[in-house]
């Protein structure tokens, strides 16, 4: 189980309190009902689906309930930030691309210890 | 080839079983193939091989970064059943369970399918209205499924509580009976002989790196940790990591990838006659031929490559587990374990074309893609060889999320499948 920093509440919580809310920073397109069927599949549809850096939202819905984004890895599950919703795009210090590449369960196992 | 046969076995038992051959051989990668196919699971593996035996091409690699059936195909819970809603589904998936049945005989390699039924438990007003649709469609679309009592129920699956007074009382069963098990890593390894059989070059620990593109954008080959190896087709069938190998050559799919996990008890004398699912409280259980109790918990909510999963997933699966079948609570579970699956929107898979020419992909099986492996294999084999989809996969195009057409099976289902 995750633990998740709320940047709202700072706090710590468990996973149990949130809900993940999708990746972050897609805006709506102004005027939806102009854009083409190609622009609305690649807003609605279409995602990152990252391995390693990636950006998304969190709802601490049984907290303050307020959504949040977060950068984390995908791949050793590590939250390498949260903010408030609104702000844009967050560099992680020292974190450009993807972090190494574990593949298995007991790889990450030896990693942790 | 020595084909296995009871007159292979008696003859090995004579000789100390030292005949055996290797089941497929491990050639060097050529400088290029006609086909190549990203990803050594269930669904690669047999796509190569109808390629081979249906198609007639059989200048094909399966490349593999790891090695065979390591992914999903070896991390599943065997759950083979074709009971699905939509015809686009009824179709792919029925298309399957008639390939399980036969499949045994076709690879001379026993993949220890088991028709042993698969019932789905009704706990409310709603899923016994939402199965009695799919008995009803799946019925008039020639495909076997019924409806059971709770004492039918019972009957079928003695260790059912179905008291009144149970934690989750049950109003009714599906029972679809051709459903049932197969054995997962057999699958795997049938589909490799027999596609090494027919030449197909089956390489492991090679892992695509990169898809290289020609002048008019159209595929080349790909580069690998061992070098670039020469391709004219390109069949990606890398399940959760679908995503990863399609944006080397620049495509976007609309899939996630979320942690799935599985557990096995300690091994048991047979106790437990066919699977149970129970879509509402989420528990699905069989048990293996070696015996052990084998469990499915559900997905974690968040993207993940991780093939690991939160321990609070697996106790709800437990919980509910335990309330089902009570002589189970002081069983002693053994191992635990997560597979990355890849889910679509819709919750139904991609087998399409891509707006790069030579690029195939076969996708999105998500969270039930081991009972569709025969028959996502060997349609996947004819898109790659016709370069258009097979009638039964028509409706599985990348496209449909552009026009809308959705085959939206988690709305129908409610579950994850």
């Amino acid at each position: 189980m995750l633990l998740i920093h709320c940047p709202y509440c700072e706090e710590d919580r468990s996973e149990l309190e949130f809900r993940w809310a999708g990746e972050a920073h897609i805006a709506r397109p102004d005027a939806i009902a102009d854009i083409t069927d190609e622009e609305f599949a690649e807003y609605f549809f279409l995602r990152n689906n990252e391995k390693g850096l990636t950006y998304e939202r969190w709802r601490h819905i049984h907290g303050c309930g307020r959504f949040f984004n977060a950068a984390r890895d995908t791949v050793s599950d590590r939250f390498l930030m949260t903010y408030k919703a609104g702000l844009p795009k967050q560099p992680v210090p020292g974190v450009s691309a993807t972090e190494k590449t574990v593949e298995t369960y007991e790889q990450t196992e030896g990693d942790a210890r | 080839m020595r084909k296995y046969s009871v007159f292979a076995l008696a003859r090995e038992a004579l000789r100390a079983h030292k005949g055996w051959e290797a089941q497929w051989s491990s050639p060097e990668p050529r400088s290029s193939y006609d086909v190549i196919i990203v990803g050594g699971g269930g669904h690669g593996l047999g796509a190569a091989y109808y390629l081979a035996k249906e198609h007639g091409i059989t200048n094909v690699a399966v490349l593999e970064k790891g090695w065979l059936g390591g992914g999903n195909t070896g991390r599943n819970t065997t759950i083979i059943r074709s009971n699905y809603l939509y015809e686009e589904s009824m179709d792919i998936y029925e298309h399957s369970l008639k390939l399980w049945e036969g499949l045994s005989q076709d690879l001379n390699y026993n993949v220890m399918y088991s028709p042993r039924g698969v019932m789905m438990l009704s706990h409310n007003t709603h899923d016994m209205q939402s199965f009695k649709r799919h008995i009803n469609a799946n019925r008039l679309y020639g495909i076997d499924n019924e409806w059971l009592t709770p004492e039918q129920a019972k009957a079928y699956c003695p260790p059912l509580d179905i008291s009144k007074t149970a934690r989750y009382p049950i109003n009714g069963a599906a029972l679809q009976k051709r459903g049932g098990t197969a054995r997962h890593d057999a699958v795997a390894w049938g589909y490799a002989r027999a596609a090494s059989d027919r030449g197909v070059h089956i390489i492991q620990n090679t892992e695509v790196t990169g898809i290289r593109r020609g002048l008019n954008g159209e595929v080349t080959g790909v580069e690998t940790n061992r070098g670039f190896i020469g391709a004219k087709k390109i069949g990606v069938s890398a399940a959760g990591h679908s995503s990863v190998v399609m944006e080397m050559a620049g495509v976007r799919v609309p899939l996630h990838s979320n942690p799935l996990q599985a557990l096995v008890s300690e091994p048991l004398k047979p106790i437990f006659p066919c699977v149970v699912m129970s879509n509402t409280v989420h528990a699905y259980i069989s048990q293996s031929d070696k015996g052990e109790l084998v469990i499915g918990a559900g997905t974690d909510q968040y993207n993940s490559y991780s093939q690991t999963g939160g321990l609070q997933i697996i106790t709800h699966t437990l919980d509910a587990i335990c309330e089902l079948f009570p002589m189970f609570r002081r069983v002693k579970m053994m191992r635990q374990w997560g597979g990355i699956t890849d889910n679509t929107p819709d919750r139904s898979a991609i087998q399409s074309v891509t707006p790069v020419p030579g690029l195939f992909v076969n996708c999105g099986w998500g969270t039930g893609g081991f009972k569709a492996t025969p028959g996502s294999a060997n349609l996947f084999a004819h898109l790659i060889a016709k370069g258009e989809p097979h009638k039964l996969a028509a409706g599985l195009t990348l496209d449909r999320f552009r026009t809308g057409r959705l085959i939206d099976e988690a709305a129908a289902a409610a579950v994850a499948h």
